[in-house]
């Protein structure tokens, strides 16, 4: 029999609960406040009484309202349909609901239940079978969606029967298996997963080492992420981390895209519903919406939803990455995940950690990130899960809690900064202080030898180590004035330059450069290196400067220009013209 | 507030703290209203039968012996087109001295807005401020506070923004807002003759604290109520927002809550976030747009104020004197609106985004060669041409006293750059620059 359990205590949403049965640690429950029954999670237990978190607003609720204990944790509902939808951090699908505002203790189902698909059986009757195993597939916007025996299984099953192909809704008996005691159990296309566990039904989880193409140079080419690699963009507000987000949520070339949006601007959210299903993916040529699925818990949607948001979106990616999809998830924002810890924390009125925050915090980042990467499934093929948070450092300063603990964890770094956000340089990703830890792995290293050039990683490590020289040159000439540091110094400052404002830059707002295709990268970055390869002779630094302003004008027009149009080509002959010139006359 | 028949009165109240007070008492709703000896309080905290309540006055002279009433319903104001030209406490009272408002009650701090229920913003609402219109546009929908230190004419622009925008509403929230500036804002809106569309909840310095909380979402819930109903675009003035945190510090101090960072409650961002995020474009034509204060202390943006206010708004805006000039003019450098690109190039002329870049670009220019110049170095030619440049866009363009319309403002910005500048100077797409390089053949 389910445990029931009378309201005690409300402080905002942290509402006491005492129960007549048992209860466990992070169950949901359901408390009927004036007959809409409102969602919560036990989050502590003293004695009879269950401390619980309350996903809604609790305005009405009273002393001996009734609670009613529903046996499991919170649960995502996972099969076919969930592409393309919005989703709120509870996994309501949020275009089912009515009217405009929303309503308390309104939960709509994730899934259609009456649509059918086209199945395939991929296993036979008499194959043995574990969970996660690929029964069938289902095409989903063009996605092969495996249908998988429940994750939940445990141990070895005999499939006993399969269905023909055919059209079939996500609660028709797709499969029925047998267990090694001879229990029969049947399978649909959908099942259940609790989001705050992982889904582990792979053999092994090598080193990720696949660069993961975004289209973004200052990630690419200089700090590049990997098919299942972790990486996190802290700044301050204002620096553009959601302009960052959204590009590499749209251009990344993988087959699913999920978008938690994790307690920030709803008009952030409305920009992507709106967009998205005009855009064209750049790798396929179809609708973006076609692979995206957002999570839509904004800020000002109930704070306990907002924490579980991430853990959906994530546990979604995991049975994606399960059909050896390639999938990207994007978190904006994990401060506001932590955030949303905090306030728990403090009404349970816990020892406060450094900033308030709860003493695992840091536990709870690395085992969120642990999550993500590259698997080798059972069957041999590969998925991924790549994830990418921001973080939204309080007051801009990275020593705080969020930012350090994340530090640890994610391999990838790319720090947004305020100064270069201020002299309009976007993305301002700070090219020194920024790293990719995937650039150390030899795994990588020998994939991008044979994939791109075998001498990519010298070069891009030839441009941080002249970025850093530049800012260097930059600060001396700021103390000793143009005349104190020698002509040639002025040089290497501009040949710096010309790598920030051709490779670095990039305008996210323009058709073309928004974009940057491997190949196009490799081609500018070959002349920018050729470039500052150049042994230069001025007689004084204004001519340098002059030079320089020059060539880096002619390169913007081509980076605004489509790759190797007739546009493109001119300025490639005038940035030859001006180099042979400066060449010749010497 | 006058006690309705068979309502149950409690008189014995166990705890007595400078904003709240407790008593026993059982079948009561989370944040319901009470009157405690004729002072409204709502329900903040429940523990079995103990019931603590936050009295918006304050709790001076409560004895232990008050007169409890609960009224069963949170918090409510009556909405209705007869709010137009009218003045009210942070209760919904009337405090010009008109009848009370009829209408319908609502409760305040409703529900949110479905995320997918909302349209994007794409209207302009023109300023005629340069500073503003061409660096950074202001959209319909959009929140955007100016971070001002005290001394700033903040309340001034604001109220020379909200009479130039094309808007149908203007609501007021002040929150400890002093007897002056209140004033100023009475006489400035009957002078324009726009009392009829402007309706305002004030609490001034001189009412309670506490009382302020409840401004905001007075405010925001008569917009809605136009917004919706009457698909009516209105915009929210909120002045100023810190005062509002300062009594949400004040409250969870008194309940014991473990505070953050600069002594703010934990919750400060989802508390202001819920305010600001009220700001929203309706599909039907309706939309809110807030226009907020945040003051700062000595420019300090860190602050955790300022700081969750940041990263909720759609940008912000800065006001700065420039010493050159003499004038105040919206600072370009940390001034932003988030929403701007859904408008500039779009709804204003194609070199919009480009113009406006560039010129902010040279303007950051100029104040690295200031910098030299301060340190005793020689200024290039290119050094002191950006500085000439500076003065003049400073003056032109980013005085507050500037009324242009945008077309206007992107020609100005044309001439100053070429005027001062080569075309690889400016660093603008070749094809926009051969369309509107102001020739000038020497």
């Amino acid at each position: 029999m389910a445990t029931k359990g009378i309201v005690k205590g409300i402080v905002s949403n942290l509402v006491t609960v005492e129960v007549d049965g048992p209860v466990s640690q992070n169950e949901i429950c359901y408390i009927s406040v004036g007959g809409v029954r409102l969602m919560s999670e036990v989050i502590k237990v003293i004695g009879q009484n269950a401390y619980l978190q309350v996903f809604e607003s609790t305005r009405g609720m009273r002393v001996g309202d009734e609670a009613e204990f529903m046996g499991h944790m919170l649960e995502v509902t996972l099969g076919p349909g969930m592409l393309s939808r919005n989703y709120d951090g509870l996994q309501n699908d949020l275009d089912k609901m009515e009217g405009v505002f929303l309503k308390r203790g309104e939960y709509t189902f994730a899934l259609d239940h009456e649509r059918k698909w086209p199945f395939k059986p991929l296993a036979k009757a008499g194959d043995k079978v574990g969970a996660g195993d690929w029964l069938g597939e289902v095409d989903e916007n063009f996605q092969p969606h495996k249908i998988m025996a429940p994750f939940t299984f445990e141990g070895v099953y005999t499939i006993k029967s399969i269905a023909p192909e055919g059209e079939y809704t996500i609660h028709d008996r797709i499969a029925t298996l047998v267990a090694a005691n001879g229990e029969e159990r049947e399978v649909a296309m959908t099942q259940k997963w609790p989001v705050k566990k992982a889904i582990t039904c792979y053999r092994e989880k090598p080193r990720p080492y696949k660069l993961l193409e975004t289209g973004v140079r200052t990630i690419d080419t200089v700090n590049p992420i990997v098919e299942g690699g972790t990486g996190f963009i802290p700044g301050p507000f204002g620096t553009g981390k959601t302009v960052l987000q959204h590009a590499i949520s749209k251009q990344a070339e993988a087959d699913i895209v999920i978008i938690a949006a994790c307690g920030e601007r709803a008009n952030e959210v409305v920009e992507i519903f709106a967009e998205f299903p005009h855009l064209v993916d750049p790798h396929t040529g179809r609708k973006l919406m076609e692979r995206t699925i957002i999570i839509a818990n904004t800020s000002n949607m109930p704070v306990a939803a907002r924490e579980a948001s991430v853990y959906t979106a994530m546990t979604i990616a995991e049975y994606y990455r399960s059909m050896g999809l390639k999938v990207l998830l994007m978190a904006d924002s994990t401060s506001r995940w932590a955030q949303a810890l905090r306030e728990m924390s403090n009404r349970l009125e816990e020892l406060p950690g450094p900033d308030a925050f709860p003493m695992d915090l840091s536990a709870i980042i690395a085992n969120f990130y642990a999550r993500a990467g590259y698997v080798e499934l059972k069957n041999g093929a590969t998925g991924s899960v790549t994830f990418i948070g921001t973080v939204s450092p309080a007051g801009g300063n990275l020593k705080e809690p969020v930012t350090e603990n994340t530090k640890k964890v994610a391999r990838c770094f790319y720090a947004l900064e305020q100064e270069r956000a201020d002299k309009k340089r976007y993305p301002a990703v700070n090219p020194i202080d920024s790293y990719s830890k995937y650039l150390e792995y030899p795994e990588f290293q020998d994939y991008v030898a044979q994939h791109i050039s075998p001498t990519w990683i010298e070069k891009v490590n030839e441009i941080k180590t002249r970025m850093l020289r530049g800012k260097e040159i930059s600060e001396q000439i700021n103390i000793l004035g143009d005349d104190g540091v020698p002509v040639d110094y002025h040089v290497t400052f501009w040949k710096s330059e010309l790598i920030d404002f051709v490779i670095l830059q990039q305008d996210a707002f323009d058709a073309v450069d928004a974009v940057t295709s491997l190949e196009r990268q490799e081609f500018m970055l070959d002349k920018v290196i050729g470039i500052c390869h150049t042994e230069f002779t001025f007689d004084t630094f204004t001519e340098v400067m002059d030079y320089f302003k020059q060539m880096i004008n002619i390169f913007k027009q081509m980076n605004y220009s489509e790759y190797k149009s007739e546009q493109f080509n001119t300025f490639d002959v005038q940035a030859e013209n001006l180099l042979t010139e400066r060449r010749e006359n010497k | 507030m006058a006690t309705r028949a068979f309502q149950k009165i409690y008189t014995k109240i166990t705890q007595i703290t400078k904003a709240t007070c407790s008593l026993k008492a059982s079948g009561i709703g989370y944040d319901e209203l009470a009157s405690v000896n004729g002072k409204l309080a709502q329900v903040v905290k429940i523990i079995g039968d103990e019931v603590t309540l936050q009295v918006f006055s304050g709790t001076e002279g409560i004895p232990t012996d008050a007169e409890v009433v609960f009224m069963g319903k949170a918090p409510t104001v009556k909405v209705g087109e007869q709010l137009a030209g009218r003045f009210f406490n942070a209760y919904g009272d009337p405090i010009d001295g008109g009848p009370v408002p009829e209408g319908k009650e609502v409760e305040i701090g409703g529900p949110s807005v479905n995320p997918v229920r909302r349209e994007q913003p794409s209207e302009l609402i023109a300023t005629g401020i340069a500073g503003i219109d061409l660096n950074n546009t202001l959209v319909t929908g959009q929140k955007i506070p100016f971070f001002a230190d005290p001394d700033q004419p903040y309340n001034q622009v604001m109220a020379m923004v909200a009479l130039r925008a094309q808007s149908d509403k203007i609501i007021l929230g002040g929150m400890g807002m002093t007897n002056d500036d209140y004033l100023f804002f009475k006489n400035t809106f009957s002078n324009a003759g726009a009392l009829d569309r402007i309706v305002s909840f004030i609490n001034t310095t001189e009412n309670p604290s506490v009382e302020r909380l409840l401004i905001p979402d007075m405010a925001l819930t008569a917009a809605e109520y136009f917004a919706v109903e009457k698909n009516e675009k209105v915009l929210v003035l909120l002045t100023d927002m810190t005062n509002y945190a300062d009594a949400l510090a004040i409250v969870s101090n008194r309940m014991d809550q473990i505070p953050s960072k600069d002594s703010m409650p934990g919750s400060i961002y989802s508390d202001l976030a819920k305010i600001y995020e009220k700001a929203v474009q309706f599909p039907d034509g309706g939309s809110i747009t807030i226009i907020a204060v945040t003051t700062l202390s000595g420019g300090d943006i860190t602050h955790a104020v300022p700081d969750n206010t940041g990263y909720i708004t759609e940008g912000q805006l800065y006001l700065r004197r420039d010493s050159d000039v003499g004038k105040v003019i919206v600072d370009p450098f940390r001034s932003l609106s988030r929403l701007k690109q859904l408008v500039t190039g779009k709804k204003t002329r194609e070199d919009h985004p480009q113009v406006m870049n560039a010129a902010v670009r040279l303007y950051a220019d100029a104040a690295n060669a200031k910098t030299k110049l301060e340190n005793g170095f020689d200024l290039t030619d290119y050094d002191n041409r950006t500085l000439s440049f500076a003065r003049e866009y400073s003056e032109k363009l980013l005085a507050i006293d500037v009324n242009l319309d945008t077309t206007e403002m992107l020609d100005a910005a044309w001439e100053l750059l070429s005027r001062y500048f080569t075309r690889a100077e400016v660093n603008i797409k070749q094809e926009l620059v051969d369309k509107y390089w102001t020739k000038r053949e020497a």
